[in-house]
């Protein structure tokens, strides 16, 4: 008996183990830090605005994100009389599914034994109760990669996923059989299909100069060589303008443009199925900032001075400069990993806030002369050039 | 005893198979949609089982992200009142469905009772897994068939330009008929 | 660890067979575009299969050939669609008879 369920019982385990566990950390982390996002945006456009912000509950407001999560969970869920049921209660998922789905491939930094956490966690015997065949903590590994599963596809997986995003849309506009909300649908499919071509288009460079589709590969090219922004500075504007048209964000957020067609695609939802579509955008954005930071930012590679020395141009002159860099770079290289990486996203995210509080809405030629006129021609002769300049130096 | 390879490819087929008649036997087209995205996902799942990740990714962009996304929208652009959009199997269905099982069951049996090449080309599974499915696609694609690489691209011109021309609204100055 | 062949070319024989059916019984254009898609994807898993199995990339290959084929055919096929329901007002196949003799 033992025999025949221990293998199955091992399998199980590292399974679990290996890929329920991170899924798991990884997918609460991003729900949460969504929710936090919130709270984030409010303060910082009340800032911007010279008002407080939320600062009623908890210190600082920082509770706020858990009232409006209380409130949410306790609203009459409302179904309208005349929307097509099943349509309408399965769209808030098709929303929500693929931007979780999509952090299964970001890369959150180095392998690391989590401060010595997985070693001590490998020797674990139960206290001696748990019998050896049966003890699952061997399983765990040496050190932790911090990615759930690192695709050789990395990149084509995250475009299939924001893809996917169209449909939720969609479907909760017609699934809803108003107006209002079937004109946001189609406002915000035609505006996703078209910013992600430039999107993609944008990212080529990046692939091109990596010569990987992974996200850990794009990131361990840039450590050997230099941040792709400084390459590709006009493939990083593309990718984060589409970035934020895709995520239907101000200044692009046309399928919720309030004065026009009240709150556009998610117009007749309220409660629990308001707050999906609520995280599917803000899980888009961190997927964004994220894809931002590794494809252009070096992901969780430290910033690091260039030594005056090494440097032909100004060599000479700052020579003296040498040991102070070294010092600083020094210093940079003691933050972990993983403060890098979250505190670049945290920085584009800090962007996505300030961009919505800065500048007006398009208009939505105007979306559209943009995306197709001057994005996607710009994104192909992106790629054009880097061709060339691979094709000369290399 | 099924193994792990074939649990999983067990599960795809019938996922598939499911869908696929829920497909063409849904009403309202909306519903239909939402079956073929289920069929394409779990085809995308066949081929990461058979060492085609690229096209897997590709299945999912192209089909789930564009063809079927350009369905949904086209049904939403038609605004077919909802009573009107079922009506229709044709009248002699089951004839049609005969002949339809009929090519399946044909289409099997001469499979089963063919003989394929012995001769294994130069790229087996470890050797996709060791260079990875999209630079082995990429070498063959881009060498072996640059030529009707080319000519899908201008495949794809003529359906674009067809489309435009096909859907674009005439004004009489543009040598329409009184616009249509 | 390995899937017998026979049954992927089973199983693309079946999804083959439903998508005929309903290129055949059903009268909705629309649905008879996506008993298209049908027909091509197990063309498709066909020639992944082949692929796999006789260690070959030229059928991988040709499912990208096919996939860029099947959107032209859902772009123009929807075109003549839109254009046909802007005159008609119908998506019923059966209704549209003009070029019968």
């Amino acid at each position: 008996m033992t025999e025949l369920i221990q293998p199955i019982f091992q399998t199980a385990a590292w399974v679990a183990i290996h890929a329920f566990v991170p899924a798991f950390i990884v997918m609460n982390a991003v729900l949460i830090a969504g929710a936090f996002l919130t709270y984030v945006e409010r303060k910082v456009i009340g800032h911007i605005q010279l008002r407080p912000g939320p600062n009623r509950v908890g210190p600082l407001g920082l509770l706020q994100p858990l009232a409006d999560g209380i409130k949410l969970l306790t609203k009459e869920d409302i179904i309208p009389a005349q929307a097509d049921r099943f349509v309408f209660v399965i769209a808030p998922f098709f929303s929500l599914v693929p931007v979780i789905m999509a952090y299964a491939v970001i890369p959150w930094g180095e392998p690391t034994t989590i401060m010595g956490l997985l070693p001590w966690l490998r020797a674990f015997d139960g206290w001696g109760y748990i019998p050896p065949a049966w003890n699952p903590f061997p399983l765990v590994p040496e050190k932790a990669t911090l990615v759930v599963s690192n695709l050789n596809i990395g990149v084509l997986y995250i475009l299939a996923m924001s893809g996917l995003s169209a449909y939720g849309i969609i479907l909760a506009g017609w699934g809803s059989n108003s107006k209002y909300a079937l004109l946001g649908g189609l406002r915000s499919a035609a505006q996703v299909i078209s910013y992600e071509i430039a999107m993609g288009l944008a990212i080529v460079g990046t692939l091109m100069l990596a010569g990987s589709l992974s996200l850990v590969d794009i990131v361990r090219a840039q450590e050997s060589s230099f941040w792709y922004i400084l390459a590709q500075p006009l493939g990083f504007l593309i990718f984060f303008i589409s970035g934020i048209a895709e995520t239907n964000r101000a200044p692009f957020d046309l399928p919720e443009a309030e004065s026009e067609i009240v709150a556009g695609f998610h117009t007749e939802y309220s409660g629990m199925r308001f707050a999906f579509f609520f995280m599917a955008e803000y899980g888009a954005m961190v997927i964004i900032s994220a894809m931002a930071s590794i494809l252009y930012l070096g992901g969780w590679l430290p910033l690091q001075l260039p030594i005056p020395s090494s440097v032909p141009a100004i060599g000479s002159a700052l020579a003296g400069a040498d040991g102070a860099v070294r010092a600083v770079n020094g210093a940079l290289m003691a933050i972990p990993p993983i403060v890098w990486m979250l505190s670049k996203i945290g920085f584009f995210l800090f962007v996505y806030i300030w961009l919505r509080a800065t500048f007006p809405r398009l208009r939505y030629d105007q979306l559209m002369h943009l995306g197709w006129k001057v994005m996607l021609p710009l994104g192909l002769a992106n790629i054009f050039v880097t061709g060339l300049v691979i094709l000369v130096k290399g | 005893m099924v193994n792990l390879d074939q649990a999983f490819f067990l599960y795809f087929a019938a996922m598939i198979v499911v869908f696929s008649i829920v497909t063409i036997t849904r009403k309202n087209p909306v519903y239909a949609v939402m079956a073929l995205l289920v069929v394409f996902f779990h085809v995308a799942g066949l081929y990461v089982l058979l060492n085609a990740e690229f096209i897997a990714a590709l299945q999912v962009v192209v089909y789930a992200g564009a063809i079927l996304v350009l369905y949904l929208f086209v049904l939403m652009l038609l605004s077919v009142p909802r009573e009107a959009l079922g009506a229709a199997v044709h009248r002699r269905w089951p004839v049609y469905a005969l002949v339809g099982g009929a090519a399946a069951v044909e289409i099997a049996l001469l499979l089963a009772r063919s003989k394929f090449a012995q001769r294994p080309g130069p790229y087996p599974p470890d050797v996709v897994r060791e260079v990875g499915s999209t630079q082995a696609i990429g070498t063959v694609l881009f060498t072996e068939f640059l030529y009707p690489f080319e000519v899908i691209s201008l495949v794809l011109l003529v359906a674009m330009i067809g489309a435009i021309v096909l859907t674009k609204k005439w004004t009489p100055a543009q040598g329409g008929e009184e616009g249509r | 660890m390995t899937i017998p062949l026979s049954w992927v070319l089973a199983l693309s024989a079946v999804v083959f067979g439903i998508g005929v059916i309903g290129l055949l019984t059903r009268r909705n254009i629309l649905i008879l575009l996506m008993s298209l898609e049908l027909i091509l994807n197990a063309a498709n898993i066909n020639l992944v299969a082949f692929s796999h199995y006789l260690h070959s990339m030229r059928g991988n290959v040709i499912v990208v050939f096919t996939i860029a084929v099947a959107a032209a055919e859902a772009a123009v096929g929807l075109a003549i669609l839109l254009s046909l329901f802007r005159n008609r007002r119908t998506v019923n196949l059966d209704e549209v008879r003009e070029m019968k003799g």
